[in-house]
């Protein structure tokens, strides 16, 4: 899990060029997405939209695992809160989209800190088996609790936002919302790993104890890096039913939450673009395997797991690893 | 008043079969800091196996009982520990729990696509008639269940305690550092971990299997609720999973009984929460001071 | 960052799909192959395969072959929309599946948007009721099936009060919520209402506190393998009131699976291979050999679903898609003019199906049909 800061032995420079790089590999990444679709059909749209929707839940699964070291087993439920909160408050308040958005994170981040709170009271990796309950807890009360969330039967019509007036119905138009609304939260995301409370979450991952020695007060971050990647969860899920326009329990249960919890770790977990490929291989694979039948689930564990065995830090960290073989080698030359 | 027996029996009967699946659970957590995700499947599969080595081979039942067992032993116990484990350990805990997660999905898809997405019969060793007890009634199944989770923990009690190569087992669960010092062939008693964990898992599957028939996705439960057992229980000891399952099974039964069938899946989970906040090593276990 | 790039231009090649020549009828079934639905799923995508295979055998649809692609769903809404999605941008020219409500309840608007037919495998009552006239089931809606339940448990048994034993998934919900005003209607009282969990192995719980109602009798919706092991743990439990259910309690996966605990169940079934038509009990036999176990209902709604896309098409002769439906709705589709929909079915113009059904019973470990009941609007 050291590796990365062994092999940085001039940090400052480089790593302002890296990250400016990534901020330039963001917005272009948005600029391309934003086009893509063109000549896609509505199928093709959709399936972008979508990975990009998982993304976001990844990306705060993500904030929490790769940067803070705090495994979760509750995103997918975290996104059922997220979900639900928007549907329930769009479809029966008439709630606009935008409000019930930012509801759906602030109830999530919320959420996130209260569960945080007594599990990393004992013990920080006890936070997983917390978290694997109350997952399952969401998810029974989403069933059961029909008068509020329609149980077993779901919730239909959700509607898609508004843009200043631009109607959002279209699967293009709402693809490049999802488009700009992943640049938002990435951007955010960004700022966050490469501000001081970014590199406090770092210090804790790869050293709690130092951590705690260097007067980082290590409850008080892995408390904030845990109830913001849920808060993303809310957010991807806030997305997540406008998209879809239905929402059941089947998408919000702990296979699902163990199902991302893979997605970061095959992409890269502490890899800024590490979210992006994960939920490539969970999303967009399936739809790439469909030649294959049902045997797509095998061929993406079979990844993931020949991954997690070659190269823990995913394929991010395979890259990585080809580029500083590259760059020696080129160095070497000159 | 009867009524509350029949339910605590039928507790105790389910809870034996979690905590045979929790055994395993515990044995690979203390020798290898291992979070096998995939121990559901593990007693889910043997019975696939065989039945698969029947259908494939028109084998008489033993003989596909054997091919089975010998196929799972070696590919489970001895391969999971070579291919998975070995290379991952050194990265630490979690991705190696994440990589057995990963595991369950191959072998719940695999036996899905390899034999059968329905749920098959598989016959049972032990005769299926039922007894009072108490005024209740459970089938000889049950019964053979309790025994045999009875009879494994006390066993491996035994050869931990009172064995040569179980002491020497232990000591590598406990320090693998200073075993290896003292001169302990470190690496096989870890790999004896692995089968003995692969065997056991054979013995739940030959036992659960013919009352819950032979299907993929049976490990989904079995692997939930022998977590749940193992951590209540205290995960770093072996009797922790016999006390786990059996609080769990009962409390499951009661939960049905008497609060809500349609929460009866909540109070196992609220259990655990508890445990976790009140006595975070579990019922059984000791304090750990290893770091994870 | 250039991986990003390479990402984006894979992608915008390998999702985008080329535009087919209509050599042939195209079918897209979107079904549960994993997840919950996986064993109904099989069972239908086996059906509509053979469906298929029947078809090309004797020249296909108006002379072109049928072609059906399997699109996995993995029982999740989201995934059954991209799936739905894909085949309507594939030019599909009906959609067959799936059976949960939560997937169709996510896919049907985009195929109504496409105005293209989506013949589901769904059994709850509520899809059928927002006017969506693209949708149409395979099998009786619970709505038709309960209130002949409720009848037959106050005339037939005499039955003053029930327990009522559901699984709680939108199948088992679904029916547990028809079933329940059905059941006042008659004055039956319910003596215990027990949910229980899809997937769940161990029923001893729930079959004490079945025995503890001590009511008259058990009525049982819960899906095929439920079935035989809650019928299993009754036996074990030594209850005796008669056992009730629906088409999942009677199917020939319950009997295999539960043996003796299986005798003397009785119940209302929509669909089955065990049924006294010949057409249907041909099925069955060709089903096993083909692929080596009895095929349930699902196995059944798959391979009308097909043959119901090509009674339309033939009636319409030409291949025109919003066709298909304008067709189906409020049509008799009678076995004398198409043998492969196996009994006369009648589309309502919501998309619900009324045909004969059956009183059956398991004797010996056989399905023994007691009663046929007639259509409800003869």
């Amino acid at each position: 899990m050291s590796a990365p800061a062994l092999q940085n032995p001039a940090p400052p420079r480089r790593s302002a060029r890296r990250l400016d790089a990534a901020l330039i590999g963001l917005v272009l990444g948005a600029v391309i997405l934003w086009f893509a679709p063109v000549g896609m059909g509505r199928y093709g749209t959709y399936v972008l939209s979508l990975w990009l929707v998982m993304s976001i839940g990844v990306m705060g699964l993500n904030l929490t695992l790769g940067y803070a070291g705090q495994s979760s087993l509750a995103q997918a439920a975290f996104m059922g809160l997220g979900a639900y909160a928007t549907a329930i408050l769009t479809t029966k308040y008439g709630v606009n989209w935008y409000a019930a958005f930012a509801l759906s994170g602030l109830l999530t981040f919320a959420v996130g800190l209260l569960l945080g709170f007594p599990a990393l009271r004992v013990r920080t990796h006890y936070l997983a088996f917390v978290t694997l309950a109350f997952s399952t807890l969401i998810w029974l009360v989403i069933r059961n609790e029909q008068w509020l969330t329609g149980g077993v039967y779901g919730i239909s019509n959700i509607n898609r936002p508004d843009f200043v007036g631009i109607k959002l119905f279209g699967a293009l138009e709402f693809h490049r919302f999802v488009v700009v609304v992943t640049l938002i939260l990435s951007l955010k995301l960004w700022w966050l790993v490469r501000s001081p409370w970014g590199r406090a979450f770092t210090a804790l991952r790869e050293n709690p104890v130092r951590a705690a020695s260097l007067g980082i007060d290590t409850r008080t971050y892995t408390l904030l890096a845990f109830a913001i990647g849920s808060a993303y969860g809310g957010f991807a899920g806030s997305l997540y039913a406008p998209l879809v326009e239905f929402i059941d329990p089947s998408p919000f249960s702990l296979s699902q939450s163990l199902f991302l919890l893979l997605m970061v770790v095959a992409g890269g977990s502490g890899y800024l673009f590490g979210p992006f490929v994960g939920a490539l291989l969970g999303v967009v694979l399936p739809e790439w395997l469909r030649f294959a039948g049902s045997l797509y689930l095998i061929i993406f564990a079979a990844i993931v797991l020949a991954l997690l065995v070659i190269c823990p830090q995913g394929v991010c960290g395979l890259f990585e690893r080809g580029w500083h073989a590259l760059r020696s080698k080129t160095g070497g030359a000159r | 008043m009867a009524e509350f027996i029949a339910y605590l029996i039928a507790g105790i009967a389910t809870g034996s079969i979690y905590a045979l699946a929790a055994i395993g659970f515990t044995l690979v957590w203390q020798t290898s800091q291992t979070i096998n995700f995939a121990q559901g499947e593990f007693v889910m599969l043997p019975a696939v196996l065989i039945l698969l080595a029947v259908k494939l081979f028109g084998l008489p039942l033993w003989a596909g009982g054997l091919i089975g067992i010998a196929v799972f032993l070696l590919i489970f116990g001895a391969g999971f520990k070579l291919v998975v484990v070995d290379p991952m350990i050194k990265h630490g805990v979690l991705p190696l729990a994440i990589a057995t997660m990963a595991l369950s999905i191959i072998m719940k898809e695999g036996a899905k696509d390899g034999f059968s997405a329905e749920a098959q019969s598989f016959p049972s060793l032990v005769p299926t008639d039922m007894i009072n007890l108490l005024g209740a009634s459970i089938s000889l199944q049950h019964l053979a269940i309790i025994v045999v989770a009875f009879a494994a923990i006390g066993l491996l009690q035994w050869f931990v305690g009172g064995t040569r190569l179980g002491r020497q087992m232990q000591a590598t669960a406990q320090n693998p550092t200073v075993a290896r010092i003292l001169g302990i062939p470190v690496e096989r008693m870890v790999l004896l971990t692995f089968l003995l964990n692969a065997a056991l898992a054979v013995v739940a599957s030959l036992l659960i299997s013919p009352i819950y028939l032979a299907k993929f996705s049976n490990g989904e439960t079995i692997g939930l609720f022998a977590f749940i057992a193992a951590i209540v229980g205290g995960f770093n000891q072996v009797r922790g999973a016999l006390v786990g399952g059996i609080l769990i099974g009962v409390a499951d039964s009661l939960a049905a009984a008497y609060i809500s069938t349609q929460y009866r899946l909540a109070v196992p989970l609220v259990l655990l929460v508890a445990i976790i906040l009140v006595k975070p090593e579990g019922l059984m276990g000791r304090k750990e001071e290893r770091r994870v | 960052m250039k991986s990003l790039w390479v990402m984006a231009a894979a992608l915008g090649v390998s999702l985008s799909l080329p535009a087919q020549a209509q050599d042939k009828v195209k079918l897209v079934d979107v079904i549960e192959l994993s997840g919950a639905g996986a064993a109904a799923g099989t069972n239908w995508k086996n059906g509509a395969d053979m469906a298929a295979a029947d078809i090309n055998a004797k020249g296909g649809i108006l002379g072109k072959p049928v072609e059906i692609v399997h699109y996995d769903t993995q029982t999740n809404p989201g995934n059954t929309r991209a799936a739905v999605q894909r085949a309507i941008d594939e030019n599909a020219y009906a959609i067959l599946g799936p059976i949960f409500s939560g997937p169709i309840g996510a896919s049907m608007q985009i195929s109504q948007r496409a105005e293209i037919a989506q013949i589901v495998g769904g059994e709850a009552a509520g899809f059928t009721r927002q006017g969506n006239p693209y949708i149409f089931r395979t099998s009786i809606s619970q709505a038709a099936a309960m209130p002949k339940i409720a009848k037959y448990m106050k005339e037939t048994l005499k039955a003053g009060s029930i327990a009522v034993v559901w699984v709680n998934n939108d199948f088992g919900k679904g029916g547990r919520d028809t079933i329940l005003p059905e059941l006042e209607k008659a004055g039956i009282k319910v003596a215990v209402d027990v949910s229980t969990e899809q997937g769940q192995a161990d029923f001893t719980a729930d079959a004490i506190k079945v025995k503890n109602a001590n009511a008259d009798a058990v009525f049982v919706y819960l899906n095929e393998e439920e079935s035989a092991r809650f019928l299993r743990a009754a036996k074990q439990q030594g209850i005796t009131k008669p056992m009730i259910g629906e088409t999942t309690l009677l199917g020939a996966k319950v009997l295999e699976l539960a043996g003796d605990a299986a005798n003397g169940v009785k119940g209302h079934v929509g669909l089955s291979t065990d049924a006294p038509i010949p057409a249907l009990q041909d099925f069955g036999k060709r089903y096993r050999e083909k692929y080596g176990f009895s095929s349930d209902h699902n196995g059944v709604k798959g391979y009308m679903a097909v043959f119901m896309v090509k009674w339309a098409t033939e009636k319409q002769k030409k291949l025109d898609k919003k066709g298909v439906a304008d067709t189906l709705r409020g049509a008799t589709i009678k076995a004398s003019e198409e043998p492969g929909i196996l009994m006369d079915t009648v589309i309502e113009q919501n998309g619900d199906l009324d045909r004969d059904s059956f009183l059956a019973e398991i004797v010996n470990g056989k399905q023994v049909i007691n009663t046929t009941l007639p259509r409800i609007k003869p």
